[in-house]
């Protein structure tokens, strides 16, 4: 087997048909995530987790504790590791954009969103005529499907955004004027009207990722239950692996060489 | 009107000695924050420079800014409007009425144009040509517009002046509309509260007549020194939040031990101003000392943030009355309902077609 390379499918077009038996089924492995998108991935979800959990509580705190105030912390605690998980969501977010610069062409699916592109829009409508079970058959994709980027693009990159400047900005109130939270983003608080509305849409921000979050881990398990591709192995390994004979529908950035080899 | 004296002239006259005027002086600054070595800076100022004179509007209001204002202890109401500043028109607080007052105004606002202070109480309110506020038979968005035009600078009293209050709330028929949305091209200080602290007041008006300059704001055209920091951050209670010790319930035993009154509503963690330092009343409480939560009221549109007993605001949307929560946990549990059709519907196409899809 070919060493799993940038982007490069494992088996070539040469091979295919070898590693296709009788039944015109192949298995192709190409990769897809590297490894600061997937590291990424996993702490980003790790963070969601627990910025979600604290951020409730501090919205919704636990039962008064007994004693003395000096001998418990309880609130404290919670804010505290909501601002350190904050830092690592926002300073990952950072780290991911930059990935986005120098990493992989997959690596910028997040960051995009193709409104002008007839073509992707007609495919994310097929896309989301088979969640509806209107389709019999979903096209496959080395990288996201367009629905999945869409939602991705909007709850992710650019729900990111907002929650860290948001979250920035309340902050800042604890910061004190003058801080560097302050500096950058104190603006916001004025913009929204004043700092309660600005933690209602924190909290709003906070529920539309988790929905984000719901649809997301169903259609994934989903789909490596019922689609042709592998989906939560590959977000660990890096490696999409396909089931079937047919070529994915975004497999042309792969490796342009091939659609030629195949028309040929 | 007789030339107008220095604000020392008018302190000797009144008896006053030197090392009175001195120590009041100090006071001042002390009050003001700042530190010894401005304090001959305050006495040149006052020894020098003549009484500013002050127009103070009242528009629609409720005169609880007014109220507040004559309790001021540190310094005394007397001593600012009978020696610091020459308040010449204010028509709840003056002896005449009628057009001897609004000649006074005329003449004020000839002779030093450019030159007075304008404070306003209240706002404007824009619907029905102004009709809903009217001030010696006319309405008073033009009075504003008229005596705004040559004044040095403004001081929006009060939130309704700053921020629109509780005639500009929801759904404000009269359309109640802040001072610095009418008049756009004067510098404005707003003092934000219903009503501001006493001493934040007659503070704002020392510092702007000691050193004629107006104070340094925040974002939102708050005077930095009383609006920097939020109750919550100087709040006696604090320890009792961090602690993680609420009051659940208004008279229950976290009430009896004056713990932190956040789940119960407070609004100190999303509010500036200086009640948890200065206090009212010659600093004597406020409201969170005396057992109930700061209802945000130097914020801006505080009346439709409510309700003033949660801690998450009502939202107001398609005639539901919600919060992020609960609107939250309702799309929660719609979206994991659908998604459990959707999985069930799944695996039975799945079985259908015998795992070919």
């Amino acid at each position: 087997m070919a060493p799993l390379d940038d982007a490069k499918p494992v088996a070539t077009p040469e091979e295919e048909g070898t590693a296709a038996p009788a039944a015109g089924r192949f298995l192709k492995a190409i990769y897809v995530y590297e490894v600061p998108v997937r590291v990424w991935h996993w702490v980003n979800a790790l963070a969601i987790t627990v910025l979600s959990v604290t951020g409730y509580l501090i919205a919704n705190p636990l039962p008064s504790q007994p004693g003395e105030a000096s001998a418990n912390f309880l609130m404290g605690y919670i804010r505290f590791v909501h601002f350190a998980a904050a830092y690592i969501f926002a300073i990952g977010f950072i780290g991911r954009l930059y990935w986005a610069l120098v990493g992989n062409h997959h690596a910028k699916q997040l960051f995009r969103f193709p409104f002008w592109d007839r073509h992707w829009w007609g495919e994310l409508f097929l896309e989301a005529r088979w969640y509806l079970f209107l389709e019999r058959k979903p096209k496959l994709y080395v990288g996201h499907n367009p629905l999945a980027q869409f939602s991705m693009f909007w709850a992710i990159a650019v729900g990111s955004v907002f929650m860290i400047v948001t979250g920035f900005a309340l902050y800042s109130e604890g910061a004190g004027q003058g801080s560097w939270q302050d500096r950058l983003f104190g603006w916001v608080i004025p913009l929204f009207g004043q700092s309660m509305d600005v933690h209602t849409w924190h909290h709003l921000g906070m529920w539309a990722i988790l929905l984000f979050v719901i649809v997301h881990v169903y259609a994934a398990v989903r789909e490596d239950i019922m689609s042709r591709q592998s989906i939560i192995s590959t977000m660990i390994s890096g490696v999409r692996t396909f089931k079937d004979a047919e070529a994915p529908a975004d497999e042309a950035h792969e490796q342009p060489a091939k659609k030629v080899a195949r028309a040929g | 009107m007789a030339t107008l004296e220095t604000f020392y002239e008018v302190m000797r006259r009144q008896g006053i000695t030197r090392r009175s005027f001195l120590k009041y002086c100090s006071l001042t600054a002390a009050a003001l924050g700042l530190g010894p070595e401005l304090v001959p800076q305050i006495v040149h100022a006052m020894e020098t420079k003549p009484r500013t004179p002050v127009l103070w509007l009242h528009g629609l209001e409720c005169t609880c800014c007014s109220e507040s204002f004559i309790r001021s202890a540190h310094p005394l109401v007397k001593d600012v409007v009978l020696s610091m500043i020459s308040l010449d028109y204010d028509d709840t607080l003056m002896a005449s009425a009628g057009h001897h007052a609004e000649a006074i105004l005329d003449e004020v606002m000839e002779k030093y144009k450019g030159n007075y202070i304008l404070a306003v109480e209240g706002n404007p309110p824009l619907n029905q040509d102004g009709m809903s506020c009217i001030i010696g038979g006319k309405p008073f968005t033009d009075q504003l517009r008229k005596v705004a035009k040559d004044a040095k600078a403004i001081i929006s009293w009060g939130s309704c002046a700053s921020f629109g209050c509780v005639q500009a709330a929801r759904p404000n028929p009269t359309r109640a509309t802040p001072v610095h949305e009418v008049i756009t091209d004067k510098p404005i200080i707003k003092v934000p509260g219903c009503p501001p602290i006493a001493e934040v007041m007659t503070g704002v008006i020392t510092y702007m007549l000691t050193f004629d300059r107006i104070p340094e704001l925040d974002r939102q055209g708050r005077p930095k020194m009383f609006y920097s920091q939020r109750i919550h951050d100087k709040c006696y209670r604090r320890p009792h939040f961090d602690a993680g010790q609420f009051v659940e319930s208004f008279d229950d035993e976290g009430a009896r031990k004056g713990y932190c009154l956040y789940k119960v509503g407070c609004k100190g963690p999303t509010t500036y101003n200086a009640c948890s330092t200065v206090r009212w009343n010659e600093g004597t409480s406020f409201p969170i000392q005396s057992g109930h939560g700061c209802i945000g009221c130097s914020e801006d549109g505080f009346w439709d943030k409510g309700s003033w007993y949660a801690r998450q605001s009502d939202i107001l949307q398609f005639g539901i009355e919600a919060n992020a929560d609960q609107i939250g946990t309702t799309a929660a549990i719609g979206v994991g309902s659908i998604i459990a059709a959707h999985a069930a519907v799944s695996a039975l196409k799945r079985a259908q077609h015998k795992g070919d899809v």
